[in-house]
């Protein structure tokens, strides 16, 4: 895996490597990335008890500003925000100030001068949340729920928490992203979080027209020939093929992909016998994925949803906590150069 | 430089407090639940000392630490394990050592969100005073007063070792 050019841990860390911010998977490494899941875990334990609420966000602020639509990221993160005994604000930003003409960054400092704490962000330019932590809210911490064709951390991490859930480990594991992966900020924050975790093999499987330039240096391999890329396979991710973002004529039709790229029943047959089948969701029949397959035995596509909650309520406390400890640190700081 | 306390001592001390306190309150079947680390290891011992065959329940009290502002989330948070229902149930709650009383204070709000126990006993093989909080053991194995640059550390869970080390000032 390639260095990436900068480095985004002066924002994404505190000086003594706890996070802050939430934004990319980019340098952080493994055992920064295996806390996560393990504190993930400790969450889900939370949300077997008969009062699924810990009281680490009390107090706090926490405002979901959706720059663009979604639904299952917008109301996992509200859940998990609500399960930290965070306070919760939901803005649809598409309706509300910035159509009256209000800049981003007015909004932004509108909403700090609310005291808020935390912003989960999901933009559709690729950096708006690097943006905002580095240059608008730098006091805030920010989540980054997905940027343009960037990144979506947390969805990523989530998947990772699913694999290792049935798996138990990514050591020697084969697994492969299939569809759209050019539109794709999930595939990319996928790529990374296995390699970074250890996984064998990263397969990309998709037609030409779908894939970005030099993908094999986010670290894997492509293959255009689904037959051939779910042989021995332990986990095949399936993409949604996302027709909003499509410009041109990317492909000749679903009812094509579907019969090159589609995961049916037969070609689930040519992996593991034990291969999870995983989709980030919404899922479209019979588009990227048989209905049979969706609703089978080695389907986790809701496993996906239930972890969802866990790795957002772990990502949200740690950085929340990263960012509490640095004030105080600082405070102390300021009391000791007082009295010196 | 460091000393050995006699655990032995201890854990027969706490053995025949938790006895007697059962009796009076005609508590006859409590469950124990031990805090991480040290006082899981504890009730593992105390439970086979009491004969209670229901397996002991582990809290990590990460979440409900009042620090988590100051110093962030504990990044070796384990999942809490109850393994059995919490509500009407008599619980001895078990720490290897108490001192602020700041973790029982955790503990208590933790369990809380399980449901509504019947009683809470709080036992503790170690008392070392210096409490910040209203919250007092309801049987503990040996009160001690440390010196300034003293400290107490257990080591387990097989064999259990408690050493009070002096640290050179």
């Amino acid at each position: 895996m390639t260095a990436n050019a900068a480095s985004p841990n002066h924002l994404q860390l505190t000086r003594d490597g706890q996070l802050r911010h939430f934004l990319t998977l980019d340098g952080l490494g493994r055992e920064l990335l295996t806390d996560i899941l393990d504190t993930a875990d400790s969450f889900i334990e939370v949300g077997e008890r008969s009062i699924k609420k810990v009281p680490l966000l009390r107090g706090r602020t926490v405002v979901n500003l959706f720059f663009e639509a979604s639904t299952r990221t917008r109301s996992t993160f509200e859940l998990a925000a609500k399960r930290l005994s965070a306070d919760v604000l939901n803005l649809d930003i598409n309706t509300s100030a910035t159509s009256k003409g209000e800049s981003l960054s007015d909004t932004l400092l509108n909403l700090e001068a609310m005291a808020s704490d935390m912003f989960v962000v999901r933009h559709a330019q690729s950096g708006a949340p690097h943006f905002i932590a580095e240059s608008v809210t730098p006091g805030v911490a920010i989540i980054n729920a997905g940027d343009g064709r960037h990144a979506h951390p947390t969805q990523a991490m989530l998947d990772m928490l699913t694999i290792r859930q049935h798996k138990g480990r990514f050591e020697g594991l084969k697994v492969a992203i299939v569809g759209d992966i050019l539109h794709s900020r999930v595939a990319r924050s996928q790529i990374r979080a296995l390699n970074e975790l250890g996984a064998e093999q990263i397969r990309v499987i998709a037609p030409g027209t779908l894939l970005p330039k030099d993908v094999e240096s986010l670290g894997c391999t492509v293959e255009y020939d689904m037959a051939k890329g779910m042989k021995d396979l332990d986990v095949v991710i399936m993409l949604r093929l996302q027709k909003e973002r499509m410009e041109g004529a990317l492909l000749p039709s679903e009812r094509e992909f579907y019969r090159l790229y589609g995961l049916s029943q037969e070609k689930l047959a040519l992996a593991h016998p034990e291969c999870i089948v995983m989709h980030p969701g919404p899922i479209n029949r019979g588009v990227e994925i048989e209905s049979s397959v969706a609703d089978g035995p080695q389907s986790v596509i809701l496993n996906q949803v239930t972890n969802g909650i866990a790795i957002r309520m772990a990502v949200m406390s740690m950085a929340m906590g990263g960012q509490m400890a640095e004030r105080q640190q600082k405070l102390n700081e300021m009391n000791e150069r007082g009295l010196a | 430089m460091s000393a050995l306390l006699d655990v032995d001592q201890l854990l027969d001390k706490l053995e025949a407090g938790l006895r007697n306190l059962l009796e009076e309150r005609s508590i006859k079947s409590p469950v124990l639940i031990g805090i991480r680390t040290g006082g899981v290891w504890v009730a593992d011992i105390i439970g086979k000392r009491l004969g209670i065959e229901e397996p002991f329940g582990e809290l990590d009290i990460s979440f409900y630490r009042d620090d988590f502002s100051r110093i962030g989330l504990n990044p070796k948070v384990t999942p809490s394990s109850l393994p059995f229902d919490t509500e009407d149930r008599d619980i001895i709650l078990v720490d290897d050592v108490i001192m602020s009383g700041r973790t029982i204070r955790a503990a208590m709000n933790e369990l809380f969100d399980y449901g509504r126990p019947a009683s809470i006993i709080l036992a503790t093989l170690i008392d070392l005073g210096a409490r910040e909080l209203p919250i007092q053991p309801d049987v503990a194995g040996q009160s001690l007063t440390l010196d300034a640059p003293q400290r107490i550390k257990l080591r387990g869970p097989d064999p259990l070792r408690i050493e009070i080390q002096t640290t050179e000032q």
